[in-house]
């Protein structure tokens, strides 16, 4: 056995080894304190990330081999089975590196966040149950893109899905301006229920599957996807849409991500704008056989990750919380990679994942740190203890309480920077490389998508200038602002790591042939890949217009800095488009209106006509109460018992009496009639013993 | 002495001695009386007795008598102590007023 077949049998270890820290953390966690529990579950990670390089080592030296690793027999019931599988490809060994290494170095900041609530309430199980969840976040993950069939992503899928709503609820017990509230609770909810749409259009699309191909394993179903009807295939891509909508918050699901924000931020950066949210990028990615084969499911992927990207771009230009924007900015780019993926450029849309959770990822921790400093600033402010009296209700993620941060938050503000150019597809930045390389492949194959994704690259350049100039320049509009510290180096040093990976990621795919190696790396895997061709009319054309777009930025927020309790000059600028932007669309509040009222109002009658009035005034209290109140009352009570039973027994009780009664008159009392009575009976017996 | 009285008579005045008991204790009403007519029946029972051993010689008949005897004295010592008692609580010795036993 050589080394690197050797390597590949690892590869369980990476949805163990996290499960092993979290164990650990479950177990002895409360014992060991604050620096234990994040070490542990960092070093749990970044296990996983080693095995990860190991087995992309491995593959690399199979010359991107394609290995399945069985592990243990799971379902086995007619027809039906799926045992549990390790895939091991190019294109999983991508994900596996993306998660577990963006993951470990989210762990390691989490430790420096989550530090106020290492003694919530005098209760360390606070911060160990946060690093338990993150950890059994990076096993599930691990499930998800290291599955050999449907239904094994699916587990991960689930899994993923329960950790979402785990970890946005996880201050359950307020609001993100720390009230006592339901408010995460709702949105935790909301995560929860929006994703359970989509995953019942995977459990369709998995069980028309099964109908069609009598199999869920990924090389099963794709070896038959050219030999049932199109109309088949087509119905269980669109149904995997349905799906990839919810989780990687596509139109119209997408509603659940701006208000997972309610999370703590290494959780928005983690599940919610590196790994998670990309599920349905992978998905797609994996099903490139199946999507390849029905032209009709494909343009409506496009146009779903198309419109999503314009779309949600548009909003977040109206946004003024921080990690609002980037969550629509998260959507926005969800969208641009749906998009590549549906129009079959499923490398640009791997590469744009790749560089995505890297300046996404360094863009939300570096937004977290920004809040961090704000509330230390405030804190400082209240001299108080954190959450203690004197301390008014402060939006520390509000972008109109903040500015001139660059002075308080050095080291922040550079790194933020990065990500932003990142975003924005300034050259040489990765996101530039990434989405140059989408918006190329778009003009080739789909140029309607092509101006939806070149307008949503000009608002992501606006909205991202507009945030940097409003949180790190001019004034502070906010004393919070003005005392605001830096952070600690536990979260500076993951930044500075992604943000290197998010300046040189686009070296991992450039444009020319000979280095463009994450196109030669998929193409092992992905079949009918082409390297992509620099085209220097797009790349020019984005550059222009993002330079364009931020120098627009520049001239609303940057000119003259927002002052305090100022409208927003594109308000002034916009009118009532801006408010249209600013309050979303009112998607939320229609789908309140059209959907979800009336499903409460439905739930309501349910509630309280059929089951109160109906279920249970009529038929429990009068039929089935009343029949057996009648059985009982009328029948058993009086009927046998009163009548029946009681009346033998009361009769036998009389007898007695009566009896006793004639009897006792014979006890009167005279000697002389006893003496007859022994008499009469001595006469009786020797006249029978005589006779006899 | 010769055989000169047959066994019937004797059982004859022994049964009529018991039976004059008998109806002494059935009639009369003063526990005295009472006695008399008890001691009467027992020495109806003697004279059987003494009227069997005579006539089949056996003494085993005699035996019995003495411990009858013993026994109707006894028991008339214990019974005039006890109407003794009746009469120092209730002044009375009538048997038919001596009811408060009745059901």
């Amino acid at each position: 056995m050589n080394l690197s077949a050797m390597f590949l049998t690892l590869v369980p270890l990476v949805v163990f080894l996290p499960v092993a820290g979290l164990l650990v953390n479950l177990v002895f966690g409360g014992r060991l304190g604050e620096k234990a529990v994040g070490a542990i579950a960092s070093t749990a990670s970044g296990l996983a990330f080693v095995v990860s390089v190991l087995l992309a080592y491995a593959v690399w030296i199979g010359n991107g081999v394609t290995v399945v690793v069985p592990f243990a027999d799971w379902i086995q019931i007619g027809a039906l089975n799926v045992p549990w599988a390790f895939r091991v490809d190019t294109l999983s060994v991508t994900m596996m590196l993306v998660v577990s290494g963006v993951g470990t170095l989210i762990h390691v900041y989490a430790i420096g966040y989550m530090h106020e609530d290492v003694r919530y309430k005098n209760d360390l199980g606070r911060y160990r149950r946060f690093f338990v969840y993150l950890n059994l976040f990076i096993a599930l993950m691990m499930v998800l893109v290291s599955g050999d069939s449907y239904l094994m992503l699916f587990v991960g899928w689930e899994g993923v899905g329960l950790c979402s709503y785990l970890l946005i609820g996880f201050w359950f017990e307020k609001d993100t301006l720390g009230r006592a509230s339901l408010a995460n609770a709702q949105a935790a909810k909301k995560a929860m229920i929006a994703n359970r749409i989509g995953d019942f259009g995977f459990l369709l699309a998995s069980f028309t599957m099964f109908w069609a191909f009598k199999s869920l394993t990924f090389d099963t179903v794709f070896a038959q996807s050219a030999q049932v009807a199109p109309g088949v295939v087509l119905a269980i891509t669109l149904f995997l849409l349905i799906g990839v909508t919810g989780k990687s918050a596509q139109l119209p699901l997408y509603v659940w991500l701006p208000d997972a924000m309610a999370g703590p931020t290494p959780v928005s950066a983690l599940i919610h704008a590196a790994t998670m949210v990309t599920a349905g990028v992978y998905l797609v990615a994996r099903s490139a056989p199946l999507y390849s084969v029905v032209p009709a499911a494909q343009t409506t992927v496009a146009l779903v990750g198309g419109v999503t990207a314009l779309f949600a771009a548009t909003i977040a230009v109206g946004q003024y919380d921080i990690k609002k924007v980037l969550a629509y900015s998260t959507i926005s780019q969800l969208g641009f990679m749906v998009a590549a993926v549906g129009m079959g450029a499923y490398v640009a849309g791997m590469f744009h994942l790749v560089t995505h959770a890297f300046f996404k990822a360094l863009l939300f921790l570096s937004a977290g740190s920004v809040i961090l400093g704000m509330e230390r600033g405030h804190h400082h402010l209240a001299h108080g203890e954190p959450g203690g009296e004197g301390e008014a209700a402060f939006d520390p993620n509000d972008m109109r309480n903040m500015g001139g941060l660059r002075k308080q938050m050095p080291a922040t503000f550079w790194v933020y920077l990065a990500g932003t150019l990142a975003l924005a597809g300034i050259v040489p930045w990765a996101g530039f490389w990434s989405k140059d390389e989408i918006l190329a492949e778009a003009l080739q194959r789909f140029p309607a998508v092509f101006w939806l994704l070149t307008a949503a690259a000009f608002f992501t350049a606006f909205y991202m200038g507009r945030q940097i100039w409003m949180v790190f320049f001019g004034e502070p509009r906010h004393a919070a602002a003005g005392h605001a510290e830096e952070s600690p180096k536990v979260i500076l040093v993951p930044l500075i790591i992604l943000a290197v990976l998010a300046t040189l990621g686009g070296a991992f795919n450039l444009p020319v042939p000979g280095v463009n190696f994450l196109t030669d790396w998929l193409g092992h895997t992905i079949a009918g890949v082409e390297a992509g061709s620099f085209n220097f009319l797009v790349a020019g054309l984005s550059t222009v217009l993002a330079l364009l777009a931020i120098a627009l930025s520049w001239f609303l927020y940057g000119r003259k800095p927002l002052e305090a309790g100022e409208k927003d000059p594109l308000q002034r600028l916009l009118g009532p488009v801006f408010t249209i932007f600013e309050r979303k669309y009112w998607v939320d509040e229609a789908y309140a209106a059209v959907l979800i009222n009336r499903y409460v109002d439905l739930a309501r009658f349910l509630a309280e006509v059929i089951d109160a009035r109906f279920w249970h005034d009529w038929f429990h209290d009068t039929v089935i109460a009343g029949t057996y109140q009648w059985l009982s009352r009328t029948v058993l009570s009086q009927g046998l018992d009163v009548h029946g039973i009681d009346a033998f027994f009361n009769g036998l009780g009389e007898l007695t009496k009566r009896a006793s009664a004639g009897l006792r008159r014979v006890q009167n009392g005279f000697v002389r009639s006893y003496a007859l009575a022994v008499l009469a009976g001595i006469v009786i017996i020797i006249g029978y013993l005589i006779l006899k | 002495m010769t055989n000169a009285v047959p066994l019937s008579y004797y059982l004859g005045i022994s049964g009529l001695l018991f039976a004059l008991g008998i109806l002494g204790v059935l009639i009369r009403r003063n526990p005295l009386i009472i006695f008399m007519s008890i001691e009467l029946m027992l020495n109806g029972a003697n004279l059987a007795f003494l009227a069997f051993s005579n006539a089949f010689h056996v003494l085993t008949g005699q035996i019995f008598v003495f411990f009858v005897m013993t026994v109707a004295a006894a028991e008339v010592a214990v019974g005039l102590a006890l109407i003794v008692v009746i009469f120092r609580t209730k002044h009375n010795i009538d048997v038919d007023v001596l009811n408060s036993l009745k059901g």
